[in-house]
């Protein structure tokens, strides 16, 4: 088992970028303001396409830099750039959105992380050295965002959850296996890129059909009331 | 390898078209025309694949497993179409929807049967991903196509939850990914569903149980096992009743087979490795399957909603089908692919009824339909007969599926035939009690018959009770054909 030290310069940034982009991730599940928690979303695809970056250049493995660079051009531009245009359309920019008992789910994702370390402890002894924490901190990327969209009551910051838990997948697939076959990172982007479109379409629907985009009251159809 | 390619070219030009028509009788009856020929490229690969053998091994595989769900789809596809055309007339008519929509909802019908049909023929576990995650994308805002609250608040839902729960599955494949790169070295080649079944053996037991873990839940999401179903009852219940048939008849098929692909190769890769229960892949989908199954037919109960009644009437049996592809072996591997078969075409037949019964009656709350069958008789028939095809009534086809799944529990695990008969008798009696006062008694006043074209009812009632009485031999020879492909042992 290699320590931190012993691993050559490179591969250390990249461990301290994962770690970076884990912490990204506690940062978006305390954030409260709605224009901050989308420019740190913005910040974690910075942080990735960064990390691509140094895995490409590692590896060698050159059709990377073109996920890095779709990874730059999706989640650190457009995707950002789009929530904070409708955002300021339907003037809900500047709101709150609180977190709700935010001690409790910072210790709940602390907790989680450990959890993720656990379940994949069988499976580090496959995996290169570099990849063995990755693995992990991929699975508590996703964890965290999923947590994140439990404890959110805006649609928008439940979409920035959504993205982020995609963040924390193509995380997983760049550190752990170099990349997925290129046409299989193509369709989850276009996948992605759907997904956001239909995302903008809807919160339009929302506010026209509730008049908010509380989350919250979208609670007509459940068990008891019908 | 001619006729895949137009079996998956038709839908992608029909959708194409479909967008940019906007005369509402011209584009109803092109979405029906669209279909049938997508049924008959179908029959054509169909075809093809009975007669040569599996084919393919690159991008794109099809094998008799995966060509006889490519037939089912396009098969309810075209008889929804049929089903769809004067029922959105309807809409159309009584205003609740505008003519830009209608335009939506054809175009994402054609959407949404071309990702159906890229994920049972691509032979890239991650395009299958991609696909059932495309098919979601296609659905999701027919579900919200009415615009109501509460069709919002399940698209949103649907979205969301099954968005969320298909991530995990993406996480699965990059682990299974992470096992096959090192026995297969070409990048291109690992996720290779032929390729990874023929090396299945090598394949690292340690990743795959904890991918097939992830796989599991994630398609299993959108199967709508219990406890990942909540998106299922108001996904299905909302959006316009073709929907609503086609949802429950294709997609969570198409979930189960993702499912069932992937369990295969953990089979082959657990056997080679002694530090796991070679079963433990169908033990999971057991006892997610027996969940499902117990808690949806005690959920049937306490319905107010029809298309929510036949929702959880879908897990039911979706239960019943992972339970079945769980317990592996030739006898419940055949029974459950039957079981898909009437499953779709009775669950299918049922929603068409259950589409014309809310429009005669100007709602989906139970308690306001009365009457049917002196309204309506086709509708009402229909539903009475369609209710008893899918409680597992003889002579029906869903009589000898089940009947065949419980002999095989019998034989392999005989005191888990209690929960199961039990789960029948409760799921009986959680649709009749609910069915009986909506057939028989008077008819409301103020109530009137709606035009009604109930061919494609009758056309699937019809082959269900056909596959009761005598299943033809060369679709049995075909479910045969495909049971040994997944078992490795034919039955017949």
């Amino acid at each position: 088992m290699n320590s931190y030290t012993d691993l050559p310069l490179i591969e250390q940034a990249i461990l301290t970028l994962s770690a970076l982009v884990l912490l990204s991730s506690f940062a978006l599940l305390a954030q409260s303001r709605v224009i901050a928690t989308i420019k740190m979303f913005a910040w974690q695809g910075a942080l990735l396409s960064v990390a691509t970056v140094l895995v490409a250049s590692d590896t060698g493995e050159h059709h990377l830099y073109f996920s890095a660079a779709m990874t730059l051009v999706l989640k650190v531009i457009f995707i950002p750039w789009l929530l904070i245009y409708q955002s300021r359309r339907l003037g809900i920019l500047r709101d709150f959105d609180a977190v709700i008992r935010p001690g409790i789910t910072l210790l709940i994702a602390s907790a989680l992380v450990i959890f993720c370390y656990s379940v994949v402890e069988p499976i580090q002894q496959y995996a290169a050295s570099i990849t063995r924490d990755a693995i992990a901190l991929s699975l508590a990327v996703v964890m965290l965002s999923m947590l994140m969209l439990i404890t959110r009551r805006k649609a928008i910051t439940q979409v920035v959850a959504f993205m982020a838990l995609e963040n924390g997948l193509f995380f997983a697939a760049i550190t752990t296996t170099q990349g997925m076959p290129m046409v299989v990172e193509l369709g989850v982007a276009f996948d992605v890129l759907v997904a956001t479109v239909i995302f903008g379409v809807f919160f339009f629907h929302i506010r026209d059909s509730i008049e908010s985009l509380d989350v919250d009251q979208l609670n007509r159809l459940s068990e008891n009331t019908k | 390898m001619i006729a895949l390619t137009w079996t998956l070219l038709i839908p992608v030009a029909g959708m194409l078209l479909l967008a940019l028509l906007s005369s509402p009788k011209v584009s109803g009856w092109l979405n029906l025309f669209v279909s049938i020929l997508s049924f008959l490229s179908s029959c054509w690969l169909a075809k093809k694949v009975l007669k040569a053998g599996s084919f393919g091994g690159d991008q794109f595989y099809i094998d008799t497993f995966n060509v006889y769900l490519i037939v089912l789809t396009t098969f309810v596809g075209m008889t929804t179409a049929i089903f769809s055309r004067p029922y959105m007339q309807h809409e159309i008519e009584i205003a609740r929807l505008t003519i830009t929509r209608l335009k939506l909802y054809h175009a994402s019908y054609q959407a949404f049967l071309f990702t159906m049909l890229l994920a049972l023929s691509t032979n890239n576990l991650g395009v299958l991903w991609v696909a059932l995650e495309g098919a979601t994308l296609a659905t999701v805002l027919l579900v919200s196509l009415y615009r109501t609250p509460e069709s919002i608040e399940a698209a949103w839902k649907y979205f969301i939850l099954c968005g969320v729960g298909i991530a995990q599955a993406l996480f699965g494949t990059i682990l299974l990914y992470l096992a096959a790169a090192k026995v297969i070295p070409d990048d291109g080649q690992a996720l290779l569903w032929s390729v990874l079944h023929g090396r299945a053996a090598e394949l690292e037991p340690a990743v795959m149980v904890i991918a097939y873990v992830f796989l599991l839940v994630g398609y299993g999401t959108k199967v709508g096992l219990v406890p990942l179903h909540n998106w299922l009852p108001d996904a299905h219940s909302e959006g316009p009743t073709p929907i609503s048939a086609v949802l429950s008849g294709l997609l969570l098929n198409v979930a189960l087979y993702a499912i069932v692909r992937v369990k295969m190769l953990t089979d082959a890769a657990l056997m080679s490795g002694t530090d796991y229960n070679p079963q433990l892949a169908g033990h999971l989908m057991m006892g997610f399957g027996v969940i499902s199954f117990t808690v949806a037919a005690l959920f049937l109960h306490r319905q107010r909603d029809i298309k929510r009644l036949y929702s959880y009437s879908s897990i039911e049996h979706m239960g019943l089908m992972t339970f079945a592809f769980g317990i592996g072996g030739p006898l419940a591997t055949f029974g459950a692919l039957l079981h898909m078969m009437v499953h779709s075409l009775t669950k299918s037949a049922i929603f068409m009824t259950v589409g014309h019964a809310s429009q005669i009656a100007g709602t989906q709350k139970m308690d306001h339909i009365r009457g049917l069958i002196e309204t309506q008789p086709a509708v009402g028939w229909g539903l009475l007969i369609g209710t008893l095809a899918i409680a597992g009534f003889p002579p029906f086809g869903v009589f000898t599926s089940e009947f065949l799944l419980l002999t095989a529990t019998m034989q392999s695990w005989p005191w888990l035939t209690i929960p199961l008969l039990l789960g029948l008798a409760l799921a009986f009696a959680g649709l009749f009690r609910h069915l009986q006062p909506m057939v028989f008694g008077a008819r409301p006043e103020l109530q009137s018959a709606v035009y009604v074209n109930s061919l494609p009812m009758m056309i699937h009632l019809f082959l269900v009770l056909w596959l009761g009485l005598s299943i033809p031999s060369f679709l049995a020879n075909w479910f045969d054909a495909a049971t040994q492909l997944i078992t490795g042992k034919a039955l017949l």
